[in-house]
């Protein structure tokens, strides 16, 4: 199977701890893998290292054939944060049009990526006037603006109604049947079932890396959230 | 360095200004206030009024786009678009020199309004020609815009940074040779005023009201205006940083 992201032995050390302990782990094309874990365990942490943000890395992290946060990346990566990194101030056209220039992607762009978040009926309203789902949505569209090879979403569902939380689950699907890989994390368990794969997380390291189904047989809880206790009390 | 993605910059911040209806207000109308205000302190003693409103046309636009980049930038820092930025294809410069283009736009407007209120209805006499005058006050504005872009990296907060003013300005205001001639200061104080960049600003001001010659001091001043706005725009660039803990 062809690899996009390969991470070996990353060991991350923020404000004088160590928060992620000698992970490896590699993504692949087509592939949904989430990143599942409670609150605080170095999620975010792992994201920021492999889009080549996080300052104190040590270890091997590879993407798409060169070490994270290479500038000829940055054009072929998405990241959207986990708070919604977009101007208030600013319309949704605006904030996609400014994002669209910088990234290159053609005018068409625009409105392509707000028909996927589902905003295309209000370009012209003002972010700061949107709830937290729909700024999260357009933080998620500046992503897809220069369709990314590597797509890398912080929550994106957090916080969002179950109707376009299954609506945006389609949408990464598509994007990964198009051929680019996504990591996507969250804190509830109750998205494992959507993912390809899951890598479970507790504490800076891994306890499981596995399909979901691999994983409850493997356990033989009922769902993914037993599951997550089981390996948790072996641990 | 790309020049789309700099204009595109400015664009933006344009833009973001344009929808800030009461901080465009006061930075075009304030200075228009003050000036007024300043012409009837000294109604009795117009010679005074000729002297302080040249320097006062440097000091507007310096400590307005101060302000406003230190806030702006933090703005970008704190809301994670910075963060943002640098993940992708846009260069630190583009970014610094789309900031330097709106916010230099901003600066003529104002510049432009204050002298022609300043020079036609309040009578200011200023020797040399308004295009110089802001000419100047453009590049004061630039200085005032680099300094508040490298100062907001040490602010966490819009409180810290708007207390930077005070911290940052107002020494270099109360040493450029406005409130007491610079020889007649302590020595020590001497040379913090020769180091202090609006120094030279105010002293670029008060050549330009003075006489209509292009002298090397003008030259001198304009240049060391336009060379510590490149310096602090460096020093800036510096504090942008795409790892961060
Ligand atoms: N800027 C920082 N400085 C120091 N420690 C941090 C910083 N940000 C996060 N941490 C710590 O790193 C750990 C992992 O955080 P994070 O990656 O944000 O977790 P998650 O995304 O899973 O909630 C936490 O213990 C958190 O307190
Ligand atoms: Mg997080």
């Amino acid at each position: 199977m062809a690899t996009s992201v390969e991470v070996r032995d990353l060991v991350v050390e923020r404000g004088g701890q160590q928060v992620l302990h000698g992970l490896g782990f590699t993504l692949h094309p087509g592939e949904i893998t989430g990143l599942l874990g409670p609150s605080g365990c170095g999620k975010t942490t792992l994201m920021r290292a492999l889009v080549g943000v996080q300052a104190g890395v040590r270890g091997r992290v590879t993407v798409l054939g060169l070490p994270a946060g290479s500038p000829a990346l940055r054009r072929r990566v998405g990241y959207v944060t986990q708070a919604p990194a977009v101007y208030t101030d600013l319309s949704v056209a605006e904030n996609l049009q400014y994002f669209a220039a910088v990234v290159d992607a053609v005018p068409d762009r625009v409105a392509a990526v707000l028909e996927q978040v589902a905003l295309a009926d209000r370009p012209g309203q003002l972010v700061q006037t949107l709830s937290g789902g729909e700024r999260a949505r357009v933080s998620l569209a500046t992503a897809l603006l220069a369709t990314p090879e590597l797509l890398v979403l912080d929550e994106p569902t957090v916080g969002l109604d179950p109707v376009l939380r299954r609506d945006l689950w389609v949408l990464f699907r598509q994007l990964a049947d198009a051929g680019a890989t996504l990591l996507v994390s969250s804190h509830v368990m109750d998205e494992a079932v959507r993912c390809d794969r899951l890598l479970l997380m507790r504490e800076g390291r891994f306890v499981a890396d596995a399909t979901p189904q691999g994983l409850l047989e493997k356990t033989g809880a009922a769902d993914i959230e037993g599951a997550f206790l089981v390996l948790a009390e072996a641990a | 360095m790309n020049a789309r993605r700099t204009l595109a910059t400015a664009r933006r911040v344009l833009t973001q200004l344009r929808r800030d209806h009461r901080t465009l207000a006061l930075l075009l109308v304030v200075p228009l206030l003050l000036l007024t205000l300043l012409r009837y302190v000294y109604d009795a003693q117009p010679t005074v009024f000729d002297q302080v409103g040249g320097p006062l046309l440097a000091l507007f636009p310096f400590i307005t786009m101060f302000l406003v980049t230190s806030v702006a930038m933090l703005r970008e820092r704190t809301s994670g678009t910075l963060e943002r930025l640098l993940t992708t294809p846009l260069a630190k410069p583009d970014l610094l020199f789309g900031y330097a283009l709106a916010f230099g736009a901003v600066a003529v407007v104002q510049t432009t309004l204050a002298s022609a209120v300043a020079l036609g209805p309040l009578g200011l006499n200023l020797a040399a020609s308004p295009a110089l005058v802001v000419l100047l006050a453009v590049l004061d504005a630039l200085l005032g815009m680099a300094l508040g872009l490298f100062t907001s990296a040490f602010a966490r907060t819009e409180f810290q940074a708007v207390q930077f003013l005070p911290a940052f300005v107002l020494p270099q205001l109360l040493l450029c040779g406005l409130f007491a001639p610079r020889d007649t200061m302590a020595a020590p104080l001497q040379w913090l005023s020769d180091v202090f960049p609006l120094t030279y600003a105010v002293d670029g001001m008060q050549r330009l009201a003075a006489s209509t010659a292009v002298t090397g001091d003008l030259l001198r001043d304009l240049l060391v205006v336009a060379g510590a706005s490149v310096l602090a725009l460096g020093l800036g660039a510096a504090t942008l940083r795409r790892q961060t803990a």
